[in-house]
Order: C-alpha cells, then sequence, then structure tokens
C-alpha cells in the first residue's frame, strides 16, 4: 500500500497551498478527528493486550489500563501449559498450513486451463463457476453433502468445502490471460507439455499474485468460525476461534468446566489472552496483509 | 507426437475457425493436459457446489437421512406453504429489512466519508499512519470482534458499559449483549468498527485517479477549496459510490453469518434471527432439514433475483453493470 498511498498523497493533493483561517481550523480538526478514528481503532486491542499481562484482582479492580500495575505472565504461563489450548493452537496452525497450500495449487491449476481461450468446453465450464457466485445449495443441503463424505469432526471438513474460492478463481484466470503467450509458446515449441508449461514458466511468473492469494485463504482460514461451528463437535478438535468463542461469551462457564482443571485458573485473564493469541499471527504478518490484499482489493475491482 | 503435443497457437490466434467444432475425442487427446488440470477443480465444484444445488430437492421432501434423497417422501410446496403461512416469515424478513437499512443508512457513508478527510490530509506521513491503523479490524475474525463487544460491553465487567454505567449517574445494569433492543445498534457499531477503515481503500483509489489538472483549472477559475471539493473531489468518486451502493443492495439479504450468530442468544433471539442464522439453528440444531431447506432456497432465489434486478437497475441508470 505504501506506494500506492505515496501516489495518492502526490496526484491527489498536488502541492495545494491554502492559508485561508477557515482552511487552516478544518486542517487541525481533520487531523484531529482522524487521530481519534485511530485511536478508537487500536485501543480496544490495547486494553486486551494489557489485559493479558494484568493480575485477576486488577481486571476485576480497575475499570481501565494500557499497562498493568503488577506485569505478570502467569496468564501466558498458564495458557502454555494448558493441554486444551495447546491443542487448538496447534490445529489452527496446521489447518491453515495444508489448507492455504491445498487451495492455492487447487485454484492455480484450475485457473490455468481456464485462461486458454481455445480450450474446448471452456466457456461451459466458466459459466458453471461463475453461476456459483450467485446461487448455491446454502448450509444445510451442503452440511449434508460434508456429513455423506464422512467428514464431520475430521478437520477436512475445515479445508474441503472452502478449497476453491471461486472469485478469487477468476481472478487468477484473468491474470493468466494477460501473461505475454510468447514465452509459453517458446517453451512449447521446445517439446514442453502444458503441465511443464504452467510449472516451468507461468507459474515462476506468478508469483507475487501466489503470495496475494496465499496470504487470501491463510486469512479466511485463521478465521473461520463457521465452518467448525457446522462440522466440528468434538471439543478436542476445536480451533483457535472456537475456543475464543467458548471462553468469552456470556455462557463461558460451560466452556472453562471443559478445561483441564489445574489449582490456578485465570478465569478472567484467560479471555484476554485468547484473544491476544489468535489476534497476534494476523498482527504479525499485517505489513504484509495490509500491502497484498490493498493490491487484491484492487485487482477485483478492476475486473468487475 | 511434438505436433500433438504442441496446442495450435496459430489456430486460436487466426480465429477463423471456431475450435469448439472440434470433435469430442481429438480436443480430449489434444488438450489432454489441461483437461487433466481441470479435473481435480471440476471435482471440487461438483462435490462441494453442484451436489448441494441437487440436495435442494429436499426442500419438496419430508427428509429423513435414512432414506436418503431418493427415498424421502415429496411434499410438493407443503414447507414454503408453512414459511409464508408461519410466524417466522415475516420476522426473519423484517429483521433483514430493517438490518439492512440501518447498514445502508449509518455503514454505507462511513468509509466515503473517511476517504474523503483522508483526501484532505496535507502530510503524507500521518496519512499512512491512520490509514494503517484503522485497516487493522478488517483482518480479525467475527469471533475476534465479538469477544472484543463482550469485553467491553459486558454487565458484569464491561469497559465501555461501566463507564456508561458511572456517567448516567448508576442505577440498573444494562446488559447490552442480552437486551433485545441492544442487539441492532451492536450490529451497527461492530460493523462501524472493522469495516468503515478498510471500505476507503476503493475510494481513495478513485479519488487518486483525479487528474491534478482539474484542481489546478479549478484554481485558475477562483475556486477556493471548499468548492474544489464539490466541484472536483466530489464527482470524482460518484461513480464508485454508485457501484458500491449497487453491489451492496445486491446482497442485502446477506448479513455476516458469523457476525449475527456470535452476537445471538436466546434472549434476542426475536430481533436477532436472519434468514442464515435461522437456517442453521432450525436445519443443523434442530435437525428440521427440510424446512430450513426451503427457507434457504427462498433467501438464495430472492437473492439471485436482487442481484440481477439491481445490475439491471444500474445499466437503466447509464452506469457499467457489473456482468
Amino acid at each position: 500500500m505504501s506506494t500506492q498511498t505515496a501516489e495518492t498523497t502526490a496526484k491527489a493533493s498536488p502541492v495545494r497551498h491554502y492559508s485561508s483561517l477557515g482552511s487552516r481550523v478544518f486542517d487541525t480538526l481533520n487531523v484531529i478527528l482522524l487521530g481519534g478514528l485511530a485511536l478508537i481503532t487500536v485501543l480496544p486491542l490495547f486494553y486486551v493486550l494489557a489485559g493479558s499481562f494484568a493480575t485477576e484482582g486488577e481486571i476485576s479492580a480497575r475499570p481501565f489500563f494500557l499497562w498493568p500495575e503488577n506485569f505478570v505472565t502467569s496468564t501466558y504461563a498458564f495458557v502454555f501449559a494448558n493441554d486444551t489450548l495447546l491443542r487448538a493452537m496447534l490445529t489452527t496452525i496446521v489447518v491453515t498450513a495444508v489448507g492455504t497450500v491445498l487451495q492455492v495449487t487447487l485454484t492455480f491449476t484450475m485457473a490455468y486451463p481456464l485462461a486458454k481461450r481455445y480450450l474446448p468446453g471452456r466457456t461451459l465450464m466458466l459459466n458453471l463457476v461463475i453461476f456459483t457466485l450467485v446461487f448455491g445449495g446454502g448450509i444445510v443441503p451442503t452440511y449434508l453433502v460434508v456429513r455423506d463424505l464422512g467428514l464431520l469432526d475430521s478437520y477436512w471438513a475445515l479445508i474441503l468445502p472452502l478449497a476453491i474460492n471461486p472469485f478469487y478463481l477468476i481472478i487468477v484466470k484473468s491474470f493468466f490471460q494477460e501473461l505475454p503467450q510468447a514465452l509459453e509458446e517458446a517453451a512449447r515449441i521446445d517439446g514442453c507439455n502444458e503441465i511443464g508449461v504452467f510449472f516451468k514458466i507461468v507459474l515462476p511468473l506468478s508469483k507475487p499474485i501466489i503470495a496475494t492469494f496465499s496470504l487470501f485463504y491463510a486469512v479466511a482460514i485463521w478465521n473461520d468460525y463457521m465452518s467448525p461451528l457446522l462440522y466440528i463437535n468434538d471439543n478436542q478438535k476445536w480451533t483457535l476461534q472456537v475456543l475464543v468463542r467458548q471462553l468469552t461469551s456470556p455462557d463461558a462457564a460451560n466452556a472453562i468446566g471443559s478445561l483441564d482443571s489445574v489449582a490456578f485458573f485465570p478465569a478472567e485473564g484467560l479471555k484476554f489472552a485468547v484473544v491476544v493469541i489468535a489476534t497476534l499471527p494476523i498482527l504479525c504478518f499485517y505489513p504484509f496483509l495490509q500491502k497484498h490484499f490493498s493490491k487484491g482489493v484492487l485487482i477485483g475491482s478492476v475486473k468487475e | 507426437m511434438a505436433t500433438d503435443l504442441a496446442p495450435p497457437a496459430t489456430k486460436a490466434a487466426s480465429k477463423d475457425k471456431r475450435p469448439d467444432r472440434l470433435p469430442v475425442r481429438t480436443a480430449l487427446l489434444r488438450y489432454r493436459w489441461l483437461y487433466l488440470m481441470l479435473i481435480p477443480g471440476l471435482v471440487y465444484f461438483a462435490l462441494f457446489k453442484y451436489l448441494p444445488m441437487y440436495g435442494l430437492t429436499i426442500a419438496f421432501q419430508d427428509f429423513v437421512p435414512f432414506l436418503g434423497y431418493s427415498g424421502s417422501p415429496w411434499v410438493g410446496f407443503k414447507h414454503f406453504e408453512n414459511l409464508f403461512t408461519g410466524p417466522d416469515f415475516g420476522r426473519l424478513l423484517f429483521n433483514t429489512l430493517f438490518l439492512a437499512l440501518l447498514t445502508a443508512v449509518f455503514v454505507f457513508p462511513a468509509p466515503i466519508i473517511v476517504a474523503l478527510l483522508l483526501n484532505e490530509l496535507r502530510i503524507g506521513v500521518y496519512k499512512r499512519f491512520v490509514q494503517s491503523l484503522i485497516y487493522i479490524p478488517h483482518f480479525l475474525s467475527w469471533t475476534i470482534v465479538f469477544s472484543l463487544t463482550y469485553l467491553l460491553f459486558s454487565v458484569d465487567f464491561g469497559l465501555v458499559a461501566g463507564w456508561i454505567h458511572s456517567l448516567t449517574g448508576g442505577g440498573a445494569k444494562v446488559d447490552y449483549l442480552a437486551q433485545p433492543e441492544w442487539f441492532r445498534p451492536l450490529v451497527i457499531l461492530q460493523l462501524l468498527w472493522k469495516t468503515s477503515g478498510w471500505g476507503t481503500i476503493i475510494y481513495l483509489a478513485a479519488l487518486a485517479g483525479v487528474d491534478p489538472n482539474l484542481y489546478e483549472a479549478a484554481r485558475m477559475d477562483g475556486a477556493g477549496r471548499r468548492r474544489q471539493f464539490w466541484h472536483v473531489t466530489l464527482p470524482a468518486i460518484r461513480p464508485t459510490i454508485v457501484v458500491m451502493a449497487i453491489l451492496t443492495s445486491g446482497n442485502l439479504l446477506d448479513q455476516s453469518f458469523e457476525q449475527i450468530w456470535l452476537l445471538t442468544n436466546s434472549l434476542n433471539r426475536s430481533v436477532a434471527d436472519v434468514f442464515d442464522t435461522f437456517v442453521y439453528y432450525v436445519g443443523v440444531q434442530q435437525g428440521g432439514y427440510s424446512y430450513a431447506t426451503a427457507v434457504g432456497l427462498f433467501k438464495g432465489v430472492a437473492g439471485v433475483i436482487l442481484i440481477f434486478g439491481c445490475n439491471w437497475l444500474a445499466k437503466r441508470l447509464g452506469q457499467r453493470g457489473l456482468f
């Protein structure tokens, strides 16, 4: 985004000098207003972070703080010693990694032949894909298919039903269509078959867009709550999002009862800590996410 | 063999012969690698997109899992009659449309306003700093958004709930998460927090495309800052606003399932239920497969009509349609 923003700034405000009083008052108010907006956005996150390092007593006693009086790590010590919590973290990481690789592989392999205008049957297949963007079987029929395939309570249920996002597929297809055909044809003349062309020529040219869609898919799986809600009943197979929901909801008591009981139980701090743990990976990748996602939004809007 | 492997790039380029006319066997043989690459994707669409569409037939059956799709008794439009004559339909439609209306009034304009304000910022570094911060919530899950709402508004220890309580001079504590009248304000608040920052991107891109000469010309003609805003900046993003409005109204039956479901509880269900959450509740949790599928099918068909209707309307209004 940084480059785009730089352009934005350069283009949209070409050295405009306003010195009138009203103009300066507006500028000042604008700076304050947008600063306030940014604060409202991040303050809840800071509060949660601070709460995760605070003692149980401080959370219930002080109404608000951005730095705990007694900085303790006992909540995290509890989290990283608790089987249920560790298992949820590991599950989420593995499902996200495997799912992203599978989704990107399937999307790109299917997009490539669909980008070949001369391929007989291409129009029919494209229309079948586009139709799924406006209409689908919906929640119950999809649930029944997943159940009939024996995927209930299987990690695959979190991946396979979402394996290809039709919208991404169409964007990748359009990207492949824009690639210069000369290189591909040179490789074909050298005796390469289509799969060889795809791996040797097309994929190396697509690295940036592969990165973009990997992030799209990874964030979607990491954040997915609906799939585990629908398909996973076994609390041994909970993902982080389910755990966050179970621990921070008005009926949290039930969920806490299912955690392995130990002498020290940070009931309040835990609510803050799980939110931090589920958010942290997203924030760690945030610079990449911001860059690639804003690019993605603009690709999508151009192609519409 | 070599001629066989090489796709007829020349033929495709000349476009004089429709390739679709190739005999099926020749085509399959000539493009076997391309068709091979299609197979995994086609299997996915068949299994997880088109098989569920076939499964919609259970909306016209009294589906019993044991009997399957073919063995369950057909009942025609019974479930649709129950839906339209029963108490659920009016409530679901009202809740859905009311939320859509609130979203259109409060959530839709927010990113436009923020983008216009950002556009007026003259300090590039500060602008990028604000952007970086307000984009963050877009990447957080609805679960996280709900948890934050819970930590801020819970009746026992909610931070904001506590502030409001002491500011309004005590009295009975309000349970924002349970009381039906607070459900819709919370939905809108969550949407504002999560989407109004990220939503600016598309408008900022449109604003970045404005020709600086237009501002220059306007200044030459004596337009001050305010008039430049009304006559250059605002017209520049009007097409984008129209397209976004069409997109939004085409999807107005689609509230985020996760957002609504997470905020729903036994106390606010009467105002919270929208089509998708109702389908999940009745179909998956209570096992009323056929009735829930009928509700889902109604919503799906209405959604298609809305999308095509909005597209048609857009073209009538002289806008570039979406398809």
